[in-house]
């Protein structure tokens, strides 16, 4: 790059990659028709499908390295290590094949589970991965524009609150009901969003910093709107009623387990999203936007309307993930309605690279890594903490593609027919 | 990337003149609200401010306050002097300094007094305000000093979080097998700068978005000391868990100086790490503003190609700059589990890197600017945890939002422009 200032912030995770750059793999306008079949393979072997899987490989390699090391048994065996190094070596096998096989069998299907629930995992992960899909799908919509949504955990509280001011406070027809809630938090989420990117838009305010006050305001607005105006009567914590029955999803697999219809509502977004940004007119100039600010307005569109406009739809999809928490999983509001949800959806975000179907199975993957993680807890007593270390290991090793590469000596493939 | 957007439309026109249209509507607003809420929602009866506590050497009489009475006054300056405002905007497009401070002064006081008048007690003991407003304060101030080191040379860090939690994890273990606090403040900061490290790595060397990095370096930090806290941790040997009761860092009160009222107990009645940071926010100030160093660290942040071509190593300093930061922030971690508690818990720094990062940009990236708005937003905190058991008009979760609410002001221009460095965020490839 001959001006480091170019690259819009979401624009380009690897400025620095010769050859790809603002002008790579994320060029709006560009299609890859050129391939032919040994440039296909060269894509696969070092391309950036290839980057990351061996990113999580490499991540799941340090926890592994990490639970075998404060692993007691490991550590016994390391006392007589000259005497008996297989033991050692056994211990670590065990240690990391006991933690992993339970993180596998909590994921997928565990068939010595005595519940239908834990036997299989599969369904945990979809329900785990509904939110994460939505709310990865707000931040993937606003990277696009160059624009970082820090904020989708805000949004998502939002989105949870408006949609449980109708869900539990209104009695409405079933269908009509759920509808509503859907729709207001949608609304909720929008709001929070918008107000990012009107600041953005008409004073230049940064996203990153006023979405990331935002959440903090958002916490404390739900803290007090359920200390007050929202709180169960009949509870001494500050939580809500619960959702009335014709506002909850229903469930898609009887009542064994908890997915729920909100996993379709997140399917049809990843569709919508895909065609928002790559059939659209709106699409075209958010991804015109996001590749060029300066050009984009050049060419006439107005900017500061794709910032207002993007952010309003961004926060509108994490306020459907606060939706499919509070009518799918959590049924009453609290001010743990999110969790972490949001700063996930960043990383689900990042490991799809910014693509919607990229994004929906990262958030499978995250799904199945917060399934998993918790039978991991119970069955390998292992912190479900060591969970967030590796998917953030992986989104480090992902957008540092030069280091991946050096690790395992791949080359860099280059385009032909593409001038940096 | 910068913090304003440079090609906004807004950048076209001149500042003053923005910062002129939206000063005096904040003012006028906030008249309103004075008139409003002091005057017509106010309390009757005083507000009393305990001033001394009574085994101090000198006794100062108690600040006993007729609430309403208070309340038409503030209000009636606080209007007359968003009319002032309003007037210099109309005649030179710009408002004199001392009408904005003054006019913040004097509604503090008089939300103060509407506060204590409302509760049930109607009094409030004013060295408690700030001693416990010191156990909020003193982390932030190391964390907006490790902002201040790193972003000044360009580098954001939204790490903060990440290094505070990870400075207190380290401090605590080392703290705990050492059984001495001291080793345990030097492998605080050794942890800030082992994150730091991270940072420098991805942002500088992979030139990674450096906002990407912060966001996942604070995730990992997270993970990492959650999962040694289970692991290590809560293993109990004979029934006590050794690792985590770290050894503490000792009160020093300086003599005659810790006697003055309010000050004397606040500033000069701390340990060690209390007095380094008085001395770390006058340091940064004098070494960027007024050395050789700082007028490098500036250069490389605002315009790098510049500092590069007069031969500054421009991600030298950067890293350089970066690690420092992870130092202090290391030791602003230590706080907690070396002085303010006695033991490491999960999380423990509770979104506070956080709001160090609102005290960063609410002082301007001024060292001084930062330090006293990790003050504001300590009495805040501390003034939310008070209230909470004294019943009062106001609810502690608004107090809990005003940082974040004045951080936003702040980056939208109504609170001045808060202008980051000019090259912050931006790598710096050389050619």
């Amino acid at each position: 790059m001959s001006e480091p200032q170019l690259p819009p912030p979401g624009g380009s995770l690897d400025n620095k990659e010769p050859g790809g750059g603002a002008g790579g793999a994320k060029a709006p306008w560009k299609t890859d028709n050129e391939s032919n079949g040994s440039q296909l393979m060269r894509e696969i072997i070092s391309g950036n499908a290839m980057i990351s899987v061996l990113a999580v490989l490499v991540a799941l390699v340090i926890g592994g390295v990490l639970i075998a090391v404060t692993d007691q048994r490991v550590v016994t065996a390391f006392g007589y290590f000259f005497s008996d190094p297989s033991a050692t070596f056994g211990a670590i096998w065990a240690s990391i094949s006991d933690a992993y096989g339970a993180l596998w069998r909590g994921a997928t299907y565990d068939p010595n589970s005595r519940t239908w629930q834990g036997r299989l995992g599969i369904f945990e992960t979809l329900t785990f991965a509904t939110p994460l899909i939505l709310s990865g799908l707000a931040v993937t919509l606003a990277f696009r524009v160059g624009l970082f949504n820090i904020g989708a955990q805000g949004q998502i509280i939002l989105g949870a609150t408006f949609a449980g001011i109708v869900g539990f406070m209104m009695e409405l027809p079933p269908g009509i009901h759920l509808a509503a809630v859907v729709l207001a938090g949608a609304l909720g989420g929008a709001i929070w969003g918008g107000i990012a990117g009107f600041l953005k838009a008409k004073t230049g305010a940064h996203e990153v910093i006023v979405t990331i006050m935002l959440n903090y305001i958002a916490i404390s607005l739900v803290l007090y709107l359920l200390k007050n105006q929202l709180r169960d009567p009949a509870s001494s914590n500050p939580i809500s009623p619960r959702m009335h029955e014709t506002a909850m999803f229903p469930l898609l697999l009887g009542p064994n387990y908890r997915v729920h219809a909100g996993l379709i509502l997140a399917i049809a977004a990843v569709f919508v999203v895909s065609w928002l940004l790559n059939r659209s007119t709106l699409g075209f100039e958010y991804r015109a936007i996001g590749a060029n600010p300066r050009a984009a307005r050049t060419a006439g569109m107005l900017v500061s309307r794709g910032y207002i406009t993007v952010m309003l739809i961004s926060g509108a999809l994490a306020g459907l993930a606060g939706v499919t928490q509070l009518a799918g999983t959590e049924k009453l509001l609290d001010s743990d309605v999110a969790g972490s949800i949001g700063f996930d959806a960043i990383t689900v975000a990042l490991l799809g690279r910014s693509k919607p179907w990229g994004t929906f199975f990262a958030a499978l993957l995250f799904g199945a890594f917060k399934a998993g993680g918790t039978s991991m807890a119970i069955n390998a007593d292992i912190s479900i903490d060591i969970v967030a270390v590796v998917q953030s290991l992986i989104v480090l090793f992902i957008a540092a593609p030069p280091l991946v590469r050096s690790m395992f000596r791949i080359k860099e493939v280059r385009r032909e027919g593409v001038s940096a | 990337m910068s913090i304003t957007e440079k090609s906004a439309p807004s950048k076209v026109t001149d500042p003053i003149s923005i910062r002129s249209r939206k000063m005096p509507v904040l003012l006028g607003s906030l008249a309103l609200f004075s008139v409003v809420v002091f005057i017509v929602l106010g309390p009757s009866g005083t507000a009393t401010f305990r001033i001394s506590q009574p085994s101090d050497v000198w006794q100062v009489p108690n600040l006993v306050l007729p609430a309403k009475a208070m309340g038409v006054l503030v209000s009636v300056i606080c209007v007359g002097l968003a009319y002032l405002a309003w007037s210099q905007t109309q005649k030179t497009g710009k408002i004199a300094k001392w009408v904005v401070m003054t006019f913040a002064v004097v509604f503090v006081v008089g939300l103060m007094v509407w506060i204590i008048g409302g509760t049930t007690t109607q009094n409030i003991t004013l060295v408690g305000l700030f001693t416990g407003a010191m156990l909020i304060t003193t982390p932030l101030v190391f964390g907006s000093m490790s902002g201040v080191l790193s972003e000044r040379s360009g580098v954001v860090n939204i790490a903060i979080e990440g290094q505070l939690l990870a400075g207190a994890f380290t401090a605590a273990l080392v703290a705990s097998i050492t059984h001495n606090a001291f080793a345990g403040l030097f492998a605080a900061a050794l942890a800030g700068v082992l994150v730091s490290l991270l940072l420098a790595l991805f942002s500088i060397k992979y030139v990674v978005n450096q906002i990407i990095v912060g966001v996942v370096l604070n995730v990992l930090v997270s993970g990492l000391t959650g999962f040694l806290f289970e692991k290590i941790m809560k293993t109990k040997v004979d029934g006590v868990t050794i690792y985590n009761q770290p050894a503490h860092l000792p009160n020093l009160p300086i003599p005659l100086l810790s006697e003055i009222p309010i000050i004397g107990p606040t500033l000069f009645r701390q340990s060690i790490i209390g007095y380094f940071m008085l001395i770390l926010v006058a340091a940064l100030w004098f070494g960027l503003f007024r050395t050789r160093w700082g007028l490098r660290v500036r250069a490389v942040g605002e315009h790098p190609k510049a500092a590069d071509t007069v031969g500054i190593n421009v991600n030298r300093t950067r890293v350089l700059n970066v690690l420092a930061g992870g130092a202090v922030a290391g030791v602003g971690g230590a706080y907690f589990t070396l002085v303010a508690v006695s033991s490491f818990s999960k999380d423990m720094t509770g979104g506070l890197g956080f709001i160090a990062l609102a005290a960063l940009i609410f002082g301007r990236w001024n060292p001084i600017g930062a330090a006293l708005a990790a003050l504001l937003f300590g009495v805040a905190g501390n003034l939310q945890s008070i209230l909470s058991l004294a019943g009062t008009p106001i609810d502690g979760q608004f107090l809990a939002m005003l940082p974040y609410a004045l951080t936003i002001l702040a980056v939208s221009g109504f609170v001045g422009k808060a202008m980051a460095p000019a090259a912050d965020g931006e790598p710096y490839i050389k050619e």
